[in-house]
């Protein structure tokens, strides 16, 4: 009983911590622009087919990996410069519309690239799985939960402790004020992108050891991304990576308890009844509007 | 009675206490003006009455029975129309349409009769739409019957907001002061055009920095002060009120 | 909103009914068609989502239900093709409904997050009860005949699609000039002015989702009658993304509009079939560039240009 408990939630807490690294995506995203990045998918599955792609092209690992950071980083900048920014002020829908077709083209791009076939990537330190139990967790999982915590203590001092990070805070709770102190808040939205590009491209290249990755992963991945971001309360930094842990382990919990084919319906139920219930999500707070 | 009664009504926002434990009555046919420094809870007062604002505590009753959290269309249908400080104006929408919204509740809603644009609710709508124009008329807006409302000046836009209102056939409207930003020529025109719907029978309550309209119009006026009433009663009444002379010379220094 | 709108109306009709003495061949004649029956998808979705300012990403969930009530009653219950398709939009009806009350006291993006989830387990539901619905590779639908008449050929499906799309032109323009429309409208243009005037906002937005998923379904019993075949496609969130590209390309708010970005996006993976692989790359960059260079959408950015009003 309690084995397969644990192995739920070791795979769970694993598949979350990828979630965690995308909803924090779309925070960031969202703190600097109030726009919903839909493509922030993309750039997990990118993230994971580059690191396919350079390994077997035969560059070391650590050299592949930095690359499949960089180059979504880079996308992700350009999605910004080309797309968002001519539109500033535009409404909600047509930014919807304009990073679900940035989605489009970067999985269509791969697509013509690297063709439709599912990847897989070697685990950085081997197979051999550790028993704990009566569970068994791969070495990988405590890569993908490792580095996730590292990266969160990493934002945590970067938005706490340095000049730049406040400044993206900053402007995440009043542009025009954080402008008038002198911010550049086009600096805030470049960064912003380039760091939840560089995020989810970091949760895709974990996580593909364990669940393979192909040219159209990032939709799913995305959307439950965002999930985990509206659980969180939309903009919510700590609330993200919660709402991605706990998306991971209700999803892990509902397809081994409950049915395996429903799975990906189970962040989505969550939702539902997460915005039927605590329409603000579970760590969002109150607002009042102004008229 | 009073037509309406408000009685130790009080909002916090977090922990700010926007109005605080205010009490007054408004008789039904006179001009009732609410005044105050900025940031004194006026507008804040008037989203409480009108229902935009759900209060912490307190009571309101319209012809003595409560409203207090009853929500602004429910309130709509008791006589209530109020305009509004930042415009409300919904700029997808002509100027005539703006006001025939304003009659909302006394045309047929029906979705399927509309879709089917059934010869009962065309006429009506033809009368709605004859109705507006005149309304229109009524507040000075003769030239923009036809026009589009993102393509009317600011001015004009604040009476298009009194238009509205006075298309619901009120009791009882809230103006939410009517003549900020404008010049001091559309100033005489509002105050004209206040005067003409008090005359007309609906009682009404004015949110206004403008003074000299404030004492001309008023038949009574609240002083707020940091969301507490500070003064009730005639335009010399408070006008001599010591509490409201150090006010507004603390506001003004 | 002048007399004059109705003058679009008058061409719709006019083309419709010269258009298949026209067309070459029954390749252009099946395209007309499809762009017909998403025209009247995405005029029920203009209406919630131009008119109203309500966003919905999951509106190809009730397309399937009204697509797979089509398939799975007639086949598996021996329902006849109308009651089911009667069914469908019932379900679809009580469904929106019922998830619309807690879903509008949102706005924005949490409405686009609970459309979307709500969209995608409808899909998943499809895809997994494979016993009734054929699972991923979906199952064939049973002809639609009414008073001992069959509905075969594509002439015939042409006349009664042409028809269902002049009459809800006429439904929707009616609608947007009405009580009823001008409260829809309203609420998005200042939803507090709307609720001091009497419109409960709620109930208008309640309504006209149902209205809109109600036409969403009953569209996706008549694909999947025309169609002879139903997948799960039919009902995913690519789907839904594509119906409201149709509505914003075209124009919100605009009820020709609905009827040019029907008909371009229809069109458009025709025309891209010939760039074999690189059709979701063109897909998404001509998304892109129409929100950038016309983010009104088509029909809005030429009147204006022109000079003459919608």
């Amino acid at each position: 009983m309690l084995a397969q408990f644990l192995q739920f939630l070791f795979s769970g807490v694993t598949v979350g911590a990828t979630y965690a690294l995308a909803a924090l995506g779309f925070t960031l995203i969202y703190n600097a622009s109030n726009v919903i990045n839909f493509a922030q998918g993309e750039f997990i599955m990118l993230g994971g087919m580059l690191a396919v792609y350079f390994t077997q092209a035969g560059l070391p690992l650590p050299v592949a990996l930095l690359l499949a950071i960089l180059i979504p980083a880079i996308v992700g900048i350009l999605v910004e410069k080309l797309a968002i920014e001519p539109v500033k002020g535009a409404e909600t829908v047509t930014l919807i519309i304009i990073t679900i077709g940035a989605s489009l083209v970067i999985r269509g791009l791969i697509q013509v690239w690297l063709g439709k076939n599912t990847f897989s990537l070697p685990a950085f330190s081997g197979d051999e799985p550790i028993q704990i139990l009566g569970a068994t967790l791969l070495p990988q999982s405590l890569w993908v939960l490792g580095v996730t915590a590292l990266v969160v203590i990493a934002l945590w001092y970067f938005f706490n402790r340095t000049l730049q990070g406040k400044a993206m805070l900053a402007t995440s709770y009043n542009r025009v004020a954080a402008e008038l102190v002198g911010i550049n808040t086009s600096w805030v939205l470049f960064m912003s992108f380039a760091m939840s590009a560089a995020l989810g491209a970091l949760g895709g290249i974990l996580v593909t050891p364990i669940t393979l990755t192909s040219y159209d992963v990032g939709i799913m991945l995305g959307l439950k991304g965002f999930v985990a971001a509206v659980v969180g309360g939309l903009g919510n930094g700590l609330g993200a990576v919660l709402g991605g842990l706990l998306v991971g382990i209700l999803e892990a919990m509902g397809a081994g308890y409950i049915s395996s084919s429903y799975k990906d319906a189970i962040p989505f139920v969550l939702i539902l009844l997460i915005l039927f219930f605590m329409p603000r999500g579970l760590f969002g707070g109150k607002s009042t509007d102004r008229v | 009675m009073s037509m309406l009664e408000v009685k130790d009504l009080s909002i916090h926002f977090g922990g700010v206490k926007a109005v605080q434990n205010v009490s007054f009555n408004i008789d039904a046919g006179i001009v009732y003006a609410v005044i105050g420094p900025n940031g004194a809870g006026k507008t804040t007062l008037f989203n409480l009455i009108t229902g935009v604002y759900k209060p912490t505590s307190g009571e309101i009753k319209l012809d003595g029975e409560s409203i207090g959290g009853k929500s602004p269309n429910e309130l709509a249908t008791r006589g209530v129309a109020r305009t509004f400080q930042n415009l409300q104006i919904c700029m997808n929408m002509s100027a005539i349409e703006n006001v025939m919204v304003g009659a909302h509740l006394r045309l047929d809603r029906n979705l399927i009769k509309a879709a089917l644009r059934l010869p009962t609710l065309k006429k009506r709508d033809a009368e709605a739409r004859a109705e507006a124009a005149e309304l229109m008329r009524f507040v000075g807006l003769d030239a923009f019957v036809d026009a589009r409302a993102d393509a009317m000046p600011y001015g004009a836009l604040k009476r298009l907001e009194i238009a509205r209102a006075l298309a619901m056939k009120p009791r009882l409207i809230f103006l939410d002061e009517p003549a900020a930003g404008l010049n001091p020529k559309e100033t005489i025109d509002v105050d004209h055009l206040v005067r003409k719907i008090a005359d007309s029978g609906v009682t009404v309550v004015l949110v206004e920095h403008d003074m000299k309209m404030v004492m001309n119009l008023s038949d009574r006026i609240l002083v707020l002060d940091y969301g507490k009433k500070l003064a009730e009663g005639t335009g010399e009444e408070v006008r001599r009120n010591p509490d409201v002379i150090a006010a507004y010379l603390g506001a003004h220094a | 909103m002048k007399k004059n709108v109705y003058l679009g109306l008058y061409i719709v009709v006019a083309i419709l009914l010269v258009l298949p003495f026209v067309v070459p061949n029954s390749f252009y004649l099946d395209l007309v068609i499809r762009m017909a029956i998403n025209a009247v998808i995405v005029l029920g979705l203009n209406l919630l989502i131009g008119f109203a300012g309500q966003i919905s990403l999951g509106h190809a969930g009730f397309l399937g239900i009204g697509a797979y009530a089509s398939a799975v009653l007639p086949t598996h219950f021996g329902w006849h093709p109308v009651v089911a398709m009667g069914a469908g939009a019932l379900v679809t009806a009580v469904l929106a409904g019922l998830v619309a009350r807690p879903i509008f006291k949102l706005k924005g993006h949490y409405l686009a997050m609970a459309t979307l989830g709500l969209g995608i387990i409808l899909n998943i539901a499809i895809r997994n009860e494979a016993q009734w619905t054929g699972g991923p590779d979906g199952m064939p639908v049973p002809t639609m005949g009414l008073f001992g008449f069959e509905l075969a050929s594509d002439k015939q499906w042409y006349w009664v699609v042409a028809l269902l799309l002049s009459v809800s032109v006429w439904a929707s323009l009616n609608l947007i000039d009405s009580p009823f429309g001008r409260a829809l409208r309203a609420l998005h243009g200042s939803e507090v002015a709307s609720q001091v005037v009497g419109v409960d906002v709620v109930r208008y937005k309640v309504a006209i989702f149902v209205m809109s998923a109600v036409f969403a379904s009953l569209m996706g019993s008549v694909t999947a009658h025309y169609v002879g075949f139903v997948t799960p496609n039919l009902a995913d969130f690519f789907h839904s993304i594509e119906l409201v590209t149709m509505v914003v390309i075209g124009g919100m708010a605009s009820v020709y509009g609905s009827l040019v970005g029907a008909v371009l996006l229809t069109a458009l993976p025709q025309a891209l079939a010939t760039f074999e692989g690189w059709e979701t790359v063109a897909f998404g960059s001509i998304l892109m560039l129409c929100m950038i260079f016309m983010p009104k959408g088509l029909v809005p950015t030429l009147a204006a240009k022109f000079g003459k009003g919608d």
